[in-house]
């Protein structure tokens, strides 16, 4: 890693040239809630000044811009007794500003599965390739809890990231195409001083997390409560209405559906984002579903995100956004599951 | 035109209206893109939207509307009896729709208040299938023609028909739109069936449910989330009776 200072101004010269020959997505407001917050998600900008990156977060994550919530895989051309298939996974280089540490860190476990893993998807590789990832520090929101998680800092998976020093930006580039862009503006070597404030800057950060959730010990917890009555407690609530797994910056299931054009002549091979909390998740050809009961699908999603990953990889794959705990119009959020999980274990000994 | 080098049957329809706006027969006379592929599927033998022919020689009938007349029952009594399938075309086909709320009056109140001194006849709004057996449903108001040329491609290369069984709010954060919840609006997406598109919701408009409810919708939470965000029972009543599609979804005002 190299280490550059930025003020503020050439920074603003940094963005506005990226966006001047890039397509440039970063947090925007998109809406204001009826308690007068404003609402972001990343949205595509066209000039440094639609960015709002003091936001506090984005209600959906960065995922759907590697993983689209419907992708074309292929198409498929029939002729009178023949078919050809035609696969295309061409992205256009892009750049996102502004992007959260915790955020980062969700890519990287993305990048575990569809790029080191045993299946690694062009399609992904081809979208996380062409984007250029600027990364940048923030306060955290009250209901945040990465830092728990580990995930409060990220060290790969980004071009550059940004440690917010009041008038200037404390750079740590990750790439040698973000060192040749920032050729091109003014940076310095950081001083002792802005050492100095760098630590500081992260100490006040790590120290400002108002949400904690203990989870070093969850996935042995999770195996031993598998039949805790916290599970009905809490699957009662749910909607089945999956928005938990949408806007969760790491889940990744998806369903693939083979649709033929109304015209005969061709059909399309489409990937959907699909949620393990919706009613026909786990139902197969024939009509068995493997998974009825609410109750249990809310608890797998649980195991997938704290158990078999911990089991299998050695992480954990939520990164302690809490996006699904705020999206969940019944409440259902990590700490709290967690936490009751925690006490019901307590209670047991 | 041959699929595969098949060549498939064609579709004899017959498209039917009742007491409705034909809105769901108009759509399938939209999206011009792919009208003329979609036709190509079909034998129209009767649909006065898009042929001035009129025959009785139909496989298919769609049936668009509620009843609520006598002669309405005798007609579609009668294109039950010819059609080898009879498919309910729209949320009035199916959960009566918007004229259902009709029932919610006293009848007479209601013929004096929209025909005052020139009364008609008329009878209490029942779904097609309070009337006669129906093959298949295809909700929506409109219905999707999306969803409608899909149906019609699965009818002719022989594939199993789905929809969506989770609700809306899957379509709507696919869309990456802000929960109407968060801006203050009532919304029945969390209970009603996706395969619109969450195209109310992607405008900032609540879902009012024309599509009927979601598998497995989970009425009591719902009914609690309403509550928790300070909406009043009459006014979820008066959303959850406005299509006629949510039955389930009892609202206790008292």
């Amino acid at each position: 890693m190299i280490y550059k200072v930025i003020g503020k101004d050439e920074f603003r010269k940094l963005i506005e040239g990226l966006i001047e020959s890039n397509e440039t997505f970063g947090p925007r407001q998109v809406d204001t809630g009826k308690d007068g917050q404003p609402i972001y998600q990343f949205r595509k900008v066209d000039s440094f000044d639609d960015l709002e990156l003091d936001y506090n977060y984005t209600a959906s994550s960065l995922k759907n811009f590697f993983l689209p919530f419907k992708e074309l895989l292929s198409r498929y051309a029939f002729t009178d007794d023949d078919w050809e298939q035609g696969i295309e996974y061409r992205v256009n280089p892009r750049v996102i500003v502004g992007a959260r540490a915790c955020d980062i860190n969700a890519l990287n476990k993305l990048d575990d599965i569809f790029i080191r893993g045993a299946f690694p998807s062009p399609y992904y590789m081809a979208r996380r390739n062409n984007t250029f990832l600027i990364g940048m520090d923030h306060m955290p929101p009250e209901d945040c809890f990465c830092e728990s998680l580990g995930e409060l800092t990220v060290r790969q998976g980004f071009n550059l990231f940004c440690t917010d020093l009041g008038d200037r930006y404390y750079l740590s580039i990750n790439s040698s195409k973000a060192f040749n862009f920032l050729k091109k503006v003014k940076t310095s070597n950081p001083t002792a001083e802005d050492d100095r404030k760098w630590i500081e800057r992260r100490q006040l950060i790590k120290s400002s997390f108002q949400t904690e959730v203990e989870t070093d010990e969850l996935p042995d917890l999770l195996d031993i409560e598998f039949s805790s009555p916290i599970w009905k407690k809490w699957g009662d609530k749910c909607l089945n209405c999956g928005v938990c797994a949408m806007v969760c910056p790491t889940c990744y299931c998806y369903g693939v559906e083979e649709t033929i054009d109304v015209s005969l002549k061709q059909a399309r091979k489409e990937r959907q984002q699909y949620s393990c909390t919706v009613v026909d998740f786990a139902e197969v050809a024939g009509g068995h579903n493997f998974r009825p009961l609410k109750e249990d699908r809310l608890k797998y999603r649980y195991y997938h995100h704290y158990h078999g990953f911990a089991e299998n990889a050695d992480q954990q794959i939520c990164v302690g956004c809490n996006r699904c705990g705020r999206a969940c119009l019944p409440g259902i959020n990590p700490k709290d599951v967690i936490n009751d999980l925690i006490l019901e274990s307590g209670d047991d000994v | 035109m041959k699929y595969l080098g098949i060549d498939p049957e064609k579709i004899k329809i017959g498209s039917f209206d009742f007491t409705c706006c034909e809105g769901c027969q108009l759509q399938l006379a939209n999206k011009e893109d792919t009208l003329v592929d979609f036709l190509n599927l079909l034998e129209v033998v009767n649909f006065r939207e898009i042929s001035s022919y009129r025959g009785e020689d139909y496989d298919i009938a769609l049936i668009e509307g509620a009843i609520s007349r006598q002669d309405e029952v005798e007609r579609l009594k009668r294109i039950r009896e010819q059609a080898k399938v009879l498919v309910a075309l729209g949320t009035c086909a199916c959960f009566g729709g918007v004229n259902q709320i009709k029932n919610k009056f006293e009848i007479e109140d209601v013929v004096r208040e929209v025909y005052g001194d020139d009364p008609v006849e008329t009878l209490p709004v029942r779904k097609i299938s309070d009337v006669v057996k129906v093959d298949l449903e295809i909700p929506g108001c409109p219905v999707s023609k999306e969803e409608v040329e899909k149906i019609v491609v699965d009818l002719v290369t022989g594939a199993e028909i789905n929809f969506p069984k989770y609700p809306v709010c899957v379509e709507c954060r696919r869309k990456v739109n802000t929960c109407v919840f968060d801006l203050g609006l009532l919304c029945l997406g969390p209970i009603t069936r996706a395969g619109c598109g969450a195209v109310c919701t992607s405008g900032k408009t609540a879902c009012i449910g024309c599509r009927g409810p979601a598998e497995e919708a989970n009425y009591e939470e719902f009914r609690q989330v309403l509550k928790e965000h300070g909406f009043t029972p009459r006014e979820a009543r008066e959303r959850i009776d406005f299509y006629g599609g949510l039955p389930e979804m009892v609202i206790d005002e008292s």
